[in-house]
C-alpha cells in the first residue's frame, strides 16, 4: 500500500505542493484524503527530489496542510468496456446515471500515444450528413476532426445534433456510435443534448461525460481525454466507427490557462500557456482511421469564439491542427437561415479525398468551386449595391447578385430533421447554377457542364 | 567519445528533466530514466544538467538513472535513405510499427539505416589513389539515382584497398593506408552545417510546373522562398504539388508539427506517384520526415535539422535538393514551448530571444555550392509560415521575410473565391527575376522577360482600376480600361489558376507558359486594336477564341489545341477588320 504523507508546505489555486516525498513519478495519479474523510483526485505536474507539485482535478477546497497525500504508482487511466454505451458519467468518469458501476474490461492510459503516422490510414469515405452546405461545400470524410467556429447566441448545438442523427456513411447500414463530452457547458445545454439523444434513440449508441459549468474547472483537462480514450476503445479493440463530440474548446482553455497561471508559468498570447498548441493537438489528433482496423474516430468539436474573433488564440491554434472549419455566421443566423453555416470561411479539408467518382459524384468537386466563385462574387456584389444601387449594375451582375440571395435562402437553408441526399445537394447546386449564364460557368468542364446543367440536360 | 558515463535524474517537469551527476557537453544525446528517453543536453547550470526529452516523461521518477552517450544528435547517412520516412529524430517510422503496434510508444530505439540491407558498391577510385575528406570513392544504386559514397569530411590518405561487391552500410568496403576502413555509412551532428567549399550564385531556376511561380514569382536552385497564409490558404496542396513537380533531384519534405491525416495523404500519396520524368516512383528520390503535432515536441524542433543535413549530404554528392519545411511556425512554436519550459526570459510574442538567429542560421544552410567531392550541388528551401490569426507582422513570418527571397503569399481572400493556388500576385515577390533573366532567354524565349512584365504591369492596372470600379461601377469606365480588366480576369483565370487534381492541368511546362501567357498578350493587342477601329468590347470579349483559350488548359492535347486557338484568334479578329 502506498504512503500516505502528510508533508503539504503550499496551497496555491489548483495546486498543492509536498515535500520530502520518496522519489515520485511525473504525472502520477494521487489521491488526497482530507480531514473530513471525503478524498479528491489529483496529478503531479513537476517532480523533483525536494518538492512534489500537484494539480488537484476537483479543486482545493477543504484542503489544510494536515491533509494526507498518496501517490498510487501510476499514472491516471481510465476504465473501460463495452457495456459503456448508454452509459452517463460524469466528467471524471464516476457513473451519473444511478447505473451500476463499470466493470473494467481494459484500464487504458487517458495520455493516448500519438498513432504511427505510417499505421494512420487515408480517410477518405464520404459522411452524408444530409446537411448541403456540409455535404456540397464542406465535405466531412470517416476519421476527420472537424470543429463548429461558432459564437455565443449561435445554434451551434443543433447544427452538432443534426449531424450526430443523421450522419452516415453512404451503403453501410451501421450507425455511429456517439462519445459526447461536455466542459463547463449549463446543465441547461447538457438537458438540450440527453433530451435530443433519448428522443432519437441515439443515447443507447452514446456514451456521455458531463462536466458542467459548476463542476471543478480543473476537471475540464480530464474529461476530454477519457471521452477521447472511450473512443480509442470503442473504435480500434470494438471495431466501431465513432463520432466525437465535444463541447465547449473554450471552457477547456480557460481551464488550461488558469493552471498554467497557478503554476506562474510564462503566458503566451493572451495568457494561455505556451504549450496550449501541443495540448490541443494532443486531443485533436486522436482522431482518424488506422491500417487494418476497421473502426474510425471521427471528432466534431465546438468551439465558441469569444467576441466572434476568429484570430483569437483558442480558434488560431484549433485551425491549425483540425483539418478545416465549419464557421456559423451571425450574419444569416439573424436573417433567420438554418443551419447558419458561413460557407465561404468554412472548410474541409479533407474534402478533396472524400468526393467525387464511386465515392460521390464526378461532378461535386466543380459544382462546389463554380457554387464558392458564383456566391462570393454576388456577395462582393451586395457591397456595391449599397453604394450605387441595384439599377448600377449590368444584367450579369445582377443574375451574381440574385444567386447569392438564393444560394443562401434554399442552397443553406434547410430544416432540422431535413435529411438531403448528396444527389439531392448537388441537384439543387446546379439548379441554381443554371439562373447564371452558362458561359460564366468557368470552373466546370465542358463536358460536365453538357452532362449536368438543366438546360441542356434536356436537350 | 567520452564514454557512456551515468548520473540520477533529480527533478521532471514535463519534457524537461533535470540530472546530476554527469558531465555532458552542451546538446549530447542523453537516455533518460528506466525506459531510456531519448534527450538532449540544453543547459548546463553547475552540478545540473539540463535535458530536453524527445519522447513523453510520464512516469518517470526522480532516482531514476540518466545515461550520457558522449555525442551530439546525430543522424546516419548512407544509401537507404531514400524512401525513408522517418520521425524527428530519424527512427524509420514503419520499423517502429513493426516494433510497437499502431501507436508510437516511448523508448524504442531504431537505426536510421536498415543494417541487414545488401547495397552493391562499385568503387570509383583505385587503390593507391589519394582521397580527400568529403571525396566521391565509389557509387551504389538506389532508389532512382546513384548514391555517391562520400569519404567523411575528416578522413583522407592513400586508399590501400578498395573492392566492388555486396556489402550492408557497416562493412568495410575498402582501407586507406593510415588504417582507417570506408565504409558506406557515416554520420553527422544535425545542428552543425555540412561544410562546402564555396557559395555559388544562385542563377538557374527550380522549375516548379507551376505557372504562377514559374513566370511571375520564380525560385532559384539553392534558393529561399516563404509560403505564408493562414490555414486553409492551400498551403499544404502548393507545398506537395512543389515536391510533386519541382525539378529537383532529390525531395526532403519535413512535416515539422503537421496534421496526422495530412501527413497519411502524403505518405499515402507520395509512395503512389511516378516521377513524371522517369517513370519510376516518386518516393526512389524522397525522403520524409513525419512529426505529427501530438508527436514529442522536442523531437518537431529536432525535425528541421534532421531533414536539412540528410539534404546537405545529398547536395554533397552534386545534386539538386529541394527541402519543404511545412511547417516553421509550428517549429518555432516548439522552441517557443521548450523555452518558456527552460523558464527563459521571452522576446517577442513569447517567442525565445534568440528565434531569428535560429531562422537564419537555418535558412542559411541551403544554397548552390561547390562541394568538397568537387561537384555542385544544391540545396532549395521552401518554408511554409503559418501566422497566427493570419497576421503578417507576427515575428516568424516577420524574421523569415527578413532572410528569404521569395515570397509566395498565400491568401484566403483568393481561396474563398476558389483560386487557386491561392497566391496573391499583387502582394508576392521575388527578389531573383533579375538574376535568372539570362536563362530564361536562352533556354526558353527571347522574349520571356518581357512577356513577364506585360502580365504583372496588366495586374497591378487590374488593381488601380478596381478601386475606381468599386465605387463607380465598371461601366462608367472608357472601353479601353474596361478591356485591361477583361484582360486581367483572363490572366487570373486561365494562366495563374492551376488545378492541382487535374491531370493535365497539374504541371505546365515552360515552354507551354510561355505560349499560353503569350497567346493572352497576342489576344490584348488585337482587341486594342479592334476597339481602337471602335469595334463594340462585348463583341471582342464574347469572340470563341478567348471561350476556347480558357477551356484550353483541361485539354490533353493542350499543345497542339494552343496553334489551334492561335490560328482561329487571328481569323476571327480579321474578321472583325483587324
Amino acid at each position: 500500500m502506498a504512503k500516505e504523507y502528510h508533508t503539504i508546505s503550499q496551497i496555491a489555486g489548483p495546486l498543492v505542493f509536498v515535500e520530502k516525498t520518496e522519489p515520485v513519478g511525473y504525472g502520477e495519479l494521487v489521491m488526497i484524503s482530507l480531514p473530513d474523510g471525503s478524498t479528491k483526485r489529483g496529478q503531479v505536474l513537476d517532480t523533483s527530489d525536494e518538492i512534489v507539485v500537484i494539480q488537484v482535478f476537483e479543486g482545493t477546497g477543504g484542503i489544510d496542510k494536515a491533509s494526507g497525500v498518496k501517490f498510487l504508482g501510476e499514472t491516471v487511466k481510465m476504465p473501460v468496456s463495452k457495456d459503456m454505451l448508454g452509459r452517463i458519467l460524469s466528467g471524471s468518469g464516476e457513473p451519473l446515471d444511478k447505473g451500476p458501476p463499470i466493470i473494467p474490461e481494459k484500464r487504458l492510459e487517458i495520455i493516448g500515444a500519438a498513432i504511427n503516422p505510417w499505421a494512420r490510414d487515408n480517410p477518405q469515405e464520404f459522411i452524408q450528413t444530409g446537411v448541403s452546405s456540409i455535404d456540397g461545400m464542406n465535405t466531412l470524410v470517416r476519421g476527420q476532426k472537424l470543429p463548429i467556429f461558432s459564437g455565443s447566441g449561435l445554434p451551434h448545438n443543433d447544427i452538432a445534433l443534426q449531424i450526430a442523427r443523421q450522419a452516415k456513411v453512404l451503403g453501410e447500414k451501421e450507425e455511429f456510435a456517439v462519445v459526447f463530452g461536455a466542459m463547463g457547458i449549463t446543465s441547461e445545454e447538457a438537458q438540450y443534448f440527453m433530451k435530443d439523444f433519448e428522443r432519437t434513440g441515439a443515447l443507447k449508441r452514446a456514451v456521455v461525460f458531463l462536466n458542467l459549468a459548476d463542476d471543478p474547472a480543473i476537471e475540464r483537462l480530464l474529461t476530454p481525454r477519457l471521452a477521447l480514450t472511450t473512443a480509442e476503445y470503442l473504435a480500434f479493440d470494438l471495431n466501431t466507427h465513432v463520432l466525437v463530440i465535444w463541447t465547449d474548446i473554450t471552457n477547456y482553455c480557460e481551464a488550461l490557462r488558469q493552471i498554467g497561471a497557478a503554476r506562474e508559468e510564462v503566458p503566451a498570447r493572451r495568457g494561455y500557456p505556451g504549450y496550449m498548441y501541443t495540448d490541443l493537438a494532443s486531443m485533436y489528433e486522436r482522431a482518424g482511421r488506422i491500417k487494418g482496423k476497421k473502426g474510425s474516430i471521427t471528432q466534431f468539436p465546438i468551439l465558441s469564439m469569444p467576441g466572434d474573433d476568429i484570430t483569437h488564440p483558442i480558434p488560431d491554434l484549433t485551425g491549425y491542427i483540425t483539418e478545416g472549419q465549419i464557421v456559423a455566421s451571425r450574419e444569416l443566423h439573424r436573417k433567420g437561415i438554418f443551419p447558419p453555416v458561413a460557407v465561404e470561411r468554412s472548410l474541409s479539408r479533407l474534402m478533396g479525398q472524400g468526393i467525387g467518382p464511386g465515392r460521390t459524384r464526378e461532378d461535386h468537386r466543380a459544382v462546389s468551386d463554380q457554387l464558392y466563385a458564383a456566391y462570393a462574387e454576388g456577395r462582393d456584389l451586395r457591397g456595391l449595391v449599397a453604394i450605387v444601387g441595384k439599377e448600377a449594375l449590368s444584367e450579369r451582375d445582377r443574375k451574381f447578385l440574385d444567386f447569392a440571395d438564393s444560394f443562401e435562402d434554399r442552397f443553406v437553408r434547410q430544416d432540422k430533421d431535413e435529411d438531403r441526399t448528396i444527389e439531392q445537394t448537388l441537384d439543387l447546386g446546379w439548379e441554381l447554377l443554371s439562373s447564371l449564364p452558362v458561359d460564366s460557368l468557368t470552373k466546370i468542364d465542358r463536358k460536365i457542364v453538357e452532362k449536368y446543367h438543366p438546360s441542356m440536360k434536356k436537350k | 567519445m567520452a564514454g557512456q558515463t551515468k548520473g540520477k535524474i533529480s527533478r521532471v517537469a514535463g519534457p524537461v528533466v533535470t540530472a546530476e551527476g554527469i558531465s555532458p557537453r552542451m546538446y549530447d544525446v542523453v537516455l533518460v530514466g528506466d525506459l531510456k528517453l531519448m534527450g538532449e543536453v540544453i543547459k548546463l547550470v553547475g552540478d545540473k544538467v539540463v535535458i530536453q526529452v524527445y519522447e513523453d516523461t510520464s512516469g518517470i521518477r526522480p532516482g531514476e538513472e540518466v545515461v550520457d552517450t558522449g555525442a551530439p544528435l546525430q543522424v546516419e547517412l548512407g544509401p537507404g535513405l531514400l524512401s525513408s520516412v522517418y520521425d524527428g529524430v530519424q527512427r524509420p517510422l514503419p520499423i517502429l510499427r513493426d516494433k510497437q503496434g499502431d501507436f508510437v510508444s516511448r523508448g524504442v530505439a531504431a537505426p536510421g539505416l536498415a543494417r541487414t540491407t545488401k547495397w552493391k558498391f562499385t568503387p570509383t577510385v583505385k587503390k593507391g589513389a589519394e582521397v580527400q575528406g568529403g571525396a566521391i570513392v565509389g557509387e551504389v544504386p538506389e532508389g532512382n539515382i546513384v548514391h555517391k559514397v562520400l569519404l567523411p569530411i575528416n578522413v583522407k590518405g592513400k586508399v590501400k584497398s578498395i573492392q566492388e561487391g555486396q556489402f550492408t552500410v557497416e562493412e568495410p568496403v575498402g582501407e586507406l593506408e593510415n588504417g582507417q576502413k570506408i565504409s558506406m555509412m557515416q554520420t553527422w551532428p544535425v545542428r552543425q552545417p555540412r561544410p562546402y567549399v564555396d557559395k555559388l550564385l544562385p542563377d538557374i531556376p527550380l522549375v516548379t510546373g507551376q505557372r504562377v511561380l514559374d513566370m511571375l514569382f520564380p525560385l532559384a536552385k539553392g534558393g529561399t522562398a516563404a509560403i505564408p497564409g493562414g490555414f486553409g490558404t492551400g498551403k499544404t496542396v502548393t507545398s506537395q504539388q512543389l515536391s510533386k513537380w519541382s525539378d529537383a533531384k532529390i525531395v526532403v519534405y519535413v512535416g515539422c508539427g503537421e496534421r496526422g491525416n495530412e501527413m497519411t495523404e502524403v505518405l499515402t500519396t507520395f509512395p503512389e506517384l511516378e516521377d513524371p520524368k522517369t517513370g519510376l516512383p516518386l518516393m526512389g528520390r524522397t525522403v520524409l520526415i513525419a512529426n505529427t503535432s501530438n508527436m514529442p515536441v522536442a523531437a518537431r524542433e529536432a525535425s528541421v535539422y534532421t531533414g536539412i543535413t540528410i539534404a546537405e549530404y545529398y547536395r554533397d554528392m552534386g545534386y539538386d535538393v529541394s527541402l519543404m519545411a511545412d511547417s516553421t511556425s509550428r517549429w518555432a512554436e516548439a522552441m517557443r514551448e521548450i523555452s518558456s519550459r527552460l523558464e527563459e526570459m521571452p522576446g517577442e510574442e513569447g517567442y525565445p530571444a534568440y528565434l531569428a538567429s535560429r531562422l537564419s542560421e537555418f535558412y542559411g544552410r541551403c544554397g548552390r555550392v561547390k562541394t568538397h567531392s568537387g561537384t555542385t550541388g544544391s540545396i532549395s528551401v521552401i518554408g511554409a509560415v503559418s501566422p497566427s490569426g493570419g497576421d503578417f507582422s507576427e515575428p516568424v513570418t516577420q524574421n523569415t521575410l527578413r532572410i528569404v527571397k521569395v515570397f509566395w503569399a498565400l491568401d484566403s481572400k483568393l481561396r474563398e473565391r476558389r483560386h487557386f493556388p491561392a497566391i496573391n500576385w499583387l502582394t508576392s515577390y521575388s527578389l531573383y527575376s533579375p538574376i535568372l533573366e539570362d536563362w530564361y532567354r536562352q533556354n526558353v524565349a527571347e522574349d520571356w522577360n518581357a512577356v513577364r512584365l506585360w502580365a504583372m504591369e496588366t495586374l497591378q492596372k487590374e488593381s488601380e482600376l478596381q478601386e475606381i470600379v468599386q465605387l463607380v461601377g465598371s461601366d462608367a469606365l472608357p472601353e479601353e480600361q474596361r478591356l485591361t480588366l477583361e484582360v486581367a480576369r483572363m490572366i487570373r483565370e486561365f494562366f495563374l489558376q492551376q488545378s492541382a487534381y487535374h491531370p493535365v492541368d497539374t504541371y505546365s511546362p515552360l515552354k507551354r507558359q510561355y505560349e499560353y501567357m503569350s497567346a493572352i498578350k497576342k489576344f490584348s493587342e488585337h482587341a486594342k486594336k479592334a476597339i481602337s477601329l471602335e469595334v463594340p468590347l462585348e463583341k471582342v470579349v464574347s469572340l470563341p477564341c478567348r471561350a476556347d483559350l480558357g477551356k484550353l488548359k483541361f485539354e490533353e492535347t493542350i499543345d497542339e489545341g494552343m496553334k489551334t486557338v492561335v490560328a482561329a484568334m487571328e481569323k476571327q479578329f480579321a474578321g472583325l477588320g483587324v
